[in-house]
């Protein structure tokens, strides 16, 4: 269970202290603690079900009875403070506590199913142990149990057995309080109790795997991992997701070499004891659809090669291409093998073109990113989002871009914090962080950002305020160059908040041009000699500044590189999708890294395999820039790291690139931070908008994103695919039930939901069935769309 | 008296052994004649139901009691099309490994259901390991008269408490009508 520590701020030394015995230990805690949670700091347990820290308490399951002296009945240890000479006896020391304990636990029985052997839970059952630690030895129960026709779905992922149920509320509590989607709730009374659902409103909420895992019987399982093994089949490590850069701490559970099941893992400090259904469900593509050997193109077509043979045509390749080849790592990198992109560049290659971004992008963003995020060090976290005054979100979603961060939101809300928003409308995730709306099309944020009310204003210069801002606002000019002048004015702290999991990892890893690892600039002659060094080569023998983002991929489309090396790239994810089609289609010798069968891999002249997390070690820092390091889950698999398959090609070109994960946290721990001067910045200033409708656009959690694929379950929990817009725009359009929206390269058709927002703005998922934005309409956030009436979707 | 010389002696235990009557039992040859004891503890057998369906339910508490790792089991879910026993869950995989198993009988003291005993039956050894790991099919009770090869539904009416609570007597002809259109469903759906 959760120690719940305030995690950033100070450890306040508690003063307000009482004096309490509990089972004839003297102790003292901080006042207002509960007796359950100060027995547990002196190793006593008392059973529970309804109780968990970080959830209110209602003491609705009784399981947790106490006798305190001078009260006159058992109290229930979770919600019973503790008072100035307060003595209390457990079921170790009071035949009255064990006694009333006994009585609840065979109460809870009279109506559970006992049907251990078929439970998901078996095994790791909280009432199993309790039944066993403090219920009667012999049942005295003859009578029909009341039954329930199993299980029925509350989503198209969690099932219910509602026989199995011990009303705990848990389940309720978390979708109220932590998740903000109640949909669930305990209806009916006495022995016909349950949990339920609105007729026609599923549990489709992004956090509901939480519940079954706090869940303590088997009355909420989901459908991914019915009946797929019992837990002492399975070998638990712990790992961190790779889906989003929230950070999630993960334990993997796996049955003979397949992942059955992850569950989220107890880490205070980030994702305290909750992830997303992404994070918990979202794990096939591991093992679906995987490249397994090298492969290599002789006469236009891919064969599968040996190791030797595929090493030594890549080295060719790159031999001739020094001074003259393009990186592009991708956005799903951990710090470990960008790293060994950056190595490959510039200490190989010869070359300064590289980036991790394979989205919209900017130089704008390129520099921001360089001067104020690379490298720097930890300072806001989790934990000042919650003792925050105020955060401002720019461009960026939470719920759908960063779960972890929009839960931790919302926990600040809730304690008083104000979220403001930077968006086209409140989202039902905003208001789910009862945020504030300072309404702005998208392309129009430098306006709003400087137009900001005083109010505001005031609350971002004291201390603690948070600006976040998200990735979209690199499709923005100016946008960046005005988040960084209002941090600076107000003093706010600024923090970037990447989606992917990779990005922070890669851009501290020195994998974007100009950059060299931990922020150090390119141009500094005291970074290239420390990072020279490490590397063993001269720091004359570094590249100068070359290319990143747009220019990096005009180049290529031009054909002017003679190589790139491609690592983890969707191409449909690049807003410029037709520079690297070109590119691909070039002259340009490529070779590709990567776990999956893609359309680079497709096109390339070399292909290497690469291991999926489970199948290597590394770090992925999270938007807090705070490093997850995970470990293998499977050390027998066949595939190595990106970072070994490069360190390998180097060795065939006599050169040297780690390509150990020990020893590249050697080379950064050697490396250290970076002390000296970073790039400055420079202002970019904003363009007037374009007259038109406006596309407001991002990813959704759930969607069609690769590493979600073969999820059925977890798909038919997404959100319905939409386009929003205010009823002022659809009036004026003529539209009503469905919207067409065209761009230049096509045209979808949409079912309308009209939402109070910004008028002569659209908006839709980017990348959702029936709505791939940069593939189907070839535009992006802030872009100017043509809609109309009518369409079928 | 002489002392008799010792050979004499020895072979004297022999010559009388040879008019006294043989105990020992001819195997192969008079195997029949003497079966092991009923609670002999020999191969095991996966249990049906009266109908036919089977008894286990891929819980894995055998392969959870068993001190010698021998059982392998995985659970799945009975679907609306595919049932092959009553309630939710049966075993999809069953293997026991008579290179590992000890004939213990633990596994048939945790089984719930009654679904795995063992049999008398002693004749397991082989020449190589991979044929020493049986099978769910190997293990399966035979098909007795009454009885219907699953997968198909419980017997109309009757839900899986009526199979535990022993009212079950026999598979009916509803089962295999029934099975049958559920068959021409799924091919209608695929096709
Ligand atoms: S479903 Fe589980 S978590 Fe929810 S009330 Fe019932 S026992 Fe508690
Ligand atoms: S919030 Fe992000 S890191 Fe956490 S489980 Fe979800 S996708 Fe993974
Ligand atoms: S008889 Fe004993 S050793 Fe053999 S499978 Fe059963 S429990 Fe295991
Ligand atoms: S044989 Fe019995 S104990 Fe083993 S899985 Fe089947 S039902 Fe469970
Ligand atoms: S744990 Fe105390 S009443 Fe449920």
């Amino acid at each position: 269970m959760t120690i719940t520590n305030e995690p950033g701020a100070q450890v306040a030394v508690p003063t307000d202290l009482v004096n309490v015995t509990i089972d004839g230990v003297e102790m003292q805690v901080p006042k207002g603690t509960l007796v359950i949670r100060a027995a547990e700091l002196i190793g006593i347990e008392i059973p529970r079900f309804c109780d968990h820290p970080l959830l209110d308490p209602v003491a609705a399951c009784r399981a947790c009875l106490i006798e305190v002296d001078g009260m006159p009945k058992p109290q229930p240890a979770c919600a019973q403070m503790v008072a100035e000479g307060m003595n209390v006896h457990t079921q170790h020391s009071s035949q009255v506590a064990a006694e009333a304990q006994a009585g609840v636990m065979e109460f809870l029985l009279v109506n559970h199913p006992l049907d251990c052997p078929v439970c998901d839970k078996g095994g790791e059952c909280p009432l199993q142990n309790q039944a066993m630690s403090v219920g009667r030895p012999e049942t005295r129960f003859t009578e029909e149990k009341r039954t329930f026709p199993k299980p029925i779905n509350v989503s198209a992922q969690i099932l219910l057995d509602r026989e199995r149920c011990v009303s705990c509320a848990r389940c309720t509590r978390f979708a109220e309080q932590i998740a903000g989607d109640p949909m669930i709730e305990l209806l009916e009374r006495g022995a016909q109790q349950q949990v339920g659902t609105a007729d026609d409103e599923p549990f489709d909420s992004y956090f509901s795997g939480n519940t079954i895992q706090i869940c303590p019987v088997g009355a909420l399982t989901s459908a991914d991992y019915r009946f797929r093994s019992r837990p002492f089949d399975l070998v638990s490590v712990p790992t961190t997701c790779e889906h989003c850069a929230s950070g999630c701490s993960l334990r993997t559970d796996y049955r003979r070499g397949v992942v059955t099941r992850r569950l989220a893992w107890d880490d205070p400090e980030v994702n305290e004891e909750w992830n997303c259904d992404k994070g918990r469900f979202a794990f096939r593509y591991q093992s679906h659809g995987r490249i397994n050997a090298p492969l290599v193109r002789e006469n236009g077509e891919l064969r599968v090669a040996s190791w030797p043979e595929a090493l030594a045509t890549a080295a060719g390749i790159f031999e001739a291409a020094r001074g003259n080849a393009g990186v592009l790592v991708g956005g799903r990198s951990t710090v470990e093998d960008a790293y060994a992109y950056s190595v490959m560049a510039r200490a190989v290659l010869a070359t300064d073109d590289i980036d991790f971004r394979v989205r919209a992008m900017s130089d704008e963003e390129a520099g921001f990113l360089a001067a104020v995020v690379a490298g720097s060090p930890v300072t806001t976290t989790y934990g000042s989002l919650e003792n925050a005054p105020l955060v401002l979100l720019v461009d960026i979603e939470p719920e759908d871009e960063s779960p972890i961060v929009f839960l931790r939101l919302r926990k600040a809300a809730r304690g008083g914090t104000r979220v403001v928003t930077v968006a086209s409308h409140l989202t039902t995730g905003s208001e789910k962080m009862n945020a504030e709306l300072v309404a702005c099309a998208p392309g129009d944020e430098v306006r709003a950002l400087t137009e900001l009310s005083a109010d505001i204003r005031t609350a971002l210069a004291v201390p603690g305020a948070v600006i976040m801002v998200g990735e979209r606002a690199a499709a923005v000019p100016g946008a960046f160059t005005a988040v960084a002048d209002l941090a600076k004015s107000t003093g706010a702290a600024l923090v970037w908040v990447p989606r992917r999991a990779g990005e922070r990892s890669a851009l501290d890893a020195g994998a974007l041009a100009g950059l060299l690892p931990g922020g150090r600039p390119l141009t500094d002659a005291t970074a290239r000699e420390e990072v020279a060094r490490i590397w063993g080569i001269s720091a004359d023998r570094l590249p100068q500044p070359g290319r990143s983002g747009r220019a990096l991929l005009e180049n290529a489309a031009r054909g002017d590189y003679a190589a790139l090396l491609i690592g983890g790239v969707e191409v449909d994810d690049l807003r410029d999708a037709d520079l690297l089609r070109a590119a691909l289609e070039s002259e340009t010798s490529v070779v590709a890294i990567s776990t999956h069968h893609n359309e680079v891999t497709a096109a390339a002249d070399v292909v290497f395999p690469s291991g999926v997390v489970t199948e290597k070690s590394g770090t992925f820092l999270d938007w807090e820039g705070r490093p997850r390091p995970f470990g293998q889950v499977f050390h027998e698999a066949l595939t190595t790291s990106d970072a070994g398959v490069i360190s390998a090609i180097a060795e065939v070109m006599d050169a040297t690139v780690e390509g150990s994960v020990t020893g590249i946290r050697g080379q950064i721990g050697a490396l250290g931070p970076w002390r000296g001067a970073r790039t400055t910045r420079t202002a970019v200033a904003a363009q007037p908008a374009a007259a038109g409708v406006r596309l407001a656009t991002w990813r959704q959690l759930l969607d069609l994103g690769l590493m979600q694929s073969d999820e059925p379950h977890l798909a038919a929990t997404a959100r319905p695919t939409v386009a929003r817009m205010s009823a002022a725009t659809a009036a004026a359009n003529g539209i009503t039930e469905i919207a067409t929206l065209t761009g230049p390269a096509g045209a979808i058709s949409l079912p309308v939901e009209i939402t109070e927002m910004v008028p002569d703005v659209v908006w839709v998922p980017m990348n959702s069935e029936g709505s791939r934005i940069y593939r189907d309409l070839g535009l992006g956030f802030g872009d100017v769309v043509q809609i109309s009436a009518g369409g079928r979707p | 008296m002489p002392e008799m010389p010792q050979v004499v002696r020895g072979f004297g235990v022999t010559f009388n052994t040879i008019f006294k009557k043989v105990v020992t039992e001819q195997y192969p040859e008079d195997s029949t004649k003497y079966p092991p004891k009923p609670r002999f503890h020999g191969r095991h057998q996966l249990n049906r139901w009266a109908d036919g369906l089977e008894k286990c339910i891929g819980c894995e508490l055998c392969a959870w009691a068993c001190p010698a790792d021998a059982i392998f089991v995985e659970g799945a879910e009975n679907s609306e099309t595919e049932r092959f026993s009553p309630g939710e869950r049966y075993g999809r995989v069953y293997q026991i490994n008579y290179v590992r198993c000890i004939f213990c009988g633990l596994c048939i003291e945790a089984c719930p259901t009654r679904a795995l005993t063992m049999t008398n039956e002693f004749e397991l050894a082989d020449n190589n390991r991979a044929d020493l790991i049986y099978e769910k099919k190997d293990l399966l009770a035979p098909m007795l008269p009454g009885m219907l090869a699953p997968p198909h539904p419980m017997v109309p009416g009757t839900t899986d408490t009526d199979y535990y609570a022993g009212k079950i007597t026999g598979a009916v002809p509803e089962q295999l009508i029934e099975q049958e259109l559920l068959d021409e469903e799924v091919s209608e759906v695929t096709s």
